[in-house]
């Protein structure tokens, strides 16, 4: 995917002259201006960072949107040193935010993971990056390299290059991969015990996360608040793809309405549905877009914001024929640990496909619907649920050619070209 | 004290022992794999409970006390019951 500069609103992650791109030191410190850590952890600073982090009400931008600062937290109270592992696998095939940002602002995550590596008193920073995306590798080598001469990092940071699988960049997996495991997910039954390599308790956090967490570090929790809405503040990359003229990422404060996002990207007409949030994510009616880009505004209406993507259907398109070939890519992607996964993932995708073709049954209907629930949360990790509620939310949003292709009638769009990548 | 009864679904390999023994809260979905009821386990089937997790070839399934402040607790469970 082409990847833009934002034309339109409130830059900070993406600050700066040339579209933001601060690649090397000197750039990044005009921009954004030196940051100050101490030279070794320090408890009263430590505390202030973490209190600023929480007032921030900055929330994780890898997809779940769980408070920054709780993540922080969990850590509280564990015996042994932490490591941080910083994730840009953006394993999300719609979304390229990650990647802008680690070859435009690397300086600024490695800001971020190193004042969260302060607050924290971890030993070592782990920068995952997935091994087929060369070029954020590159642009982040770099970067350390120029840190290092400056002699800027106080916490030790490793490149790791992991497998560049879907599901490789699930938390779980991540992190068993970099404990020297094959990468996979990992069943956790209590999700606020902390994952651990080898005896090490582990924070793990996306990119862009890092990224805003630098920013807060230099400007507090309430330069933060200053743009977005009181319950989501903050600006936030957004990834724009499928039936546009210019897709690539922007950043804009939460809340922007949803039309105003997509018109940026120029959509080649007016958008018939929109796909939020990812692969895992939800579809949206075309008529819902006033919506504010936010998780409660859109959860109201059924929407998430998931990894930050939003992808654009088309009058032409078919969103049964779209969502039935995204499920089935998931169903690939499958780690193939879990049963209702391994065979529930590939019958949904055969359900969905006969449907999108017009060649549905008399029981096809009934029959998704019960494997939908016999699927939805029996995964160790949360990749049948994702493609669970993808589905579900087709099933609402194009009701009326579900009932025109389940009586075999399907609409032209259903063997185009696919729109989403 | 309430107990649910898990599986584990990395570990589980579709025997079925445990929907055999215990079908008043665990059916198979149509692949064959365990689908608990995720109600507490009534105190009458406690003990057949005990029994379907002890004969899980694979170790998959857990009774796990239900605790309302904080995560839930692991039982520890006798193995060798049999």
């Amino acid at each position: 995917m082409t990847m833009t500069a934002p034309t339109v609103g409130h830059t900070r992650l993406l600050a700066g002259p040339l579209a933001g791109n601060n690649a090397d030191l000197a750039a990044h410190t005009d921009t954004h201006g030196p940051l100050d850590l101490p030279r070794r952890h320090h408890g009263a600073w430590s505390q202030s960072l973490l209190d600023e982090l929480a007032r921030s009400g900055l929330t994780g931008r890898g997809g779940a949107g769980f408070p920054a600062a709780r993540k922080l937290d969990l850590l509280a109270g564990q015996r042994r040193r932490p490591r941080l592992v910083v994730n840009a696998m953006e394993g999300e095939p719609a979304s390229a935010k990650d990647r802008l940002l680690l070859e435009r602002a690397p300086h600024l995550v490695l800001d971020g993971a190193q004042a969260a590596a302060l607050a924290i008193d971890a030993t070592l920073v782990v920068c995952c990056v997935a091994d087929d995306r060369p070029e954020s590798a590159d642009a982040l080598r770099r970067a350390m390299a120029e840190r290092a001469a400056a002699g800027l990092d106080v916490v030790p940071v490793e490149l790791r290059l992991a497998p560049g699988r879907y599901s490789a960049g699930e938390e779980s997996a991540l992190v068993d991969w970099v404990g020297g495991g094959r990468g996979l997910p990992t069943f956790r039954p209590d999700k606020s015990v902390p994952l651990t390599v080898g005896r090490s308790p582990v924070l793990l956090h996306n990119a862009e996360t890092l990224a805003h967490v630098a920013l807060i570090a230099r400007h507090g929790a309430d330069w933060f608040r200053a743009v977005g809405l009181p319950d989501a503040p903050g600006t936030t990359l957004v990834t724009v793809t499928g039936a546009v003229r210019s897709p690539g990422v922007v950043e804009v404060e939460l809340g922007t309405p949803l039309d105003v996002i997509v018109q940026r990207a120029e959509p080649l007409q007016a958008p018939l549905a929109v796909l939020l949030g990812g692969y895992g994510g939800t579809w949206m009616a075309g008529t819902a877009l006033s919506t504010p880009y936010a998780p409660g505004p859109l959860a109201e209406v059924g929407g998430t914001v998931g990894a930050g993507v939003i992808g654009v259907l088309g009058p032409g398109g078919c969103g049964l024929a779209e969502t039935a070939r995204i499920v089935s890519y998931l169903a690939a992607q499958s780690a193939g640990q879990c049963g209702p996964c391994v065979f529930g993932m590939p019958a949904i995708a055969d359900d969905l496909h006969r449907l999108a073709a017009g060649q549905s049954d008399g029981r096809l209907l009934d029959r998704l619907q019960s494997r939908l629930t016999a699927v939805d949360g029996r995964g160790a990790c949360r990749l049948p649920d994702g493609a669970v509620r993808l589905v579900r939310s087709a099933l609402s949003v194009f009701a009326k050619d579900v009932t025109a292709h389940a009586r075999r009638h399907p609409c032209p769009g259903w063997n185009r070209a696919p729109v989403m990548p | 004290m309430n107990r649910r009864l898990r599986v584990d679904p990395i570990a589980c390999d579709a025997f079925g022992y445990c929907a055999e023994l215990l079908p008043e809260l665990i059916t198979l979905d149509e692949w064959g794999y365990p689908v608990i009821d995720g109600r507490p386990v009534p105190a009458q089937l406690v003990d057949l409970a005990h029994r379907a997790v002890a004969d899980c070839p694979r170790r998959a399934l857990t009774l796990v006390e239900d605790s309302r402040s904080g995560p839930p607790a692991k039982v520890k469970l006798s193995t060798s019951r049999r």
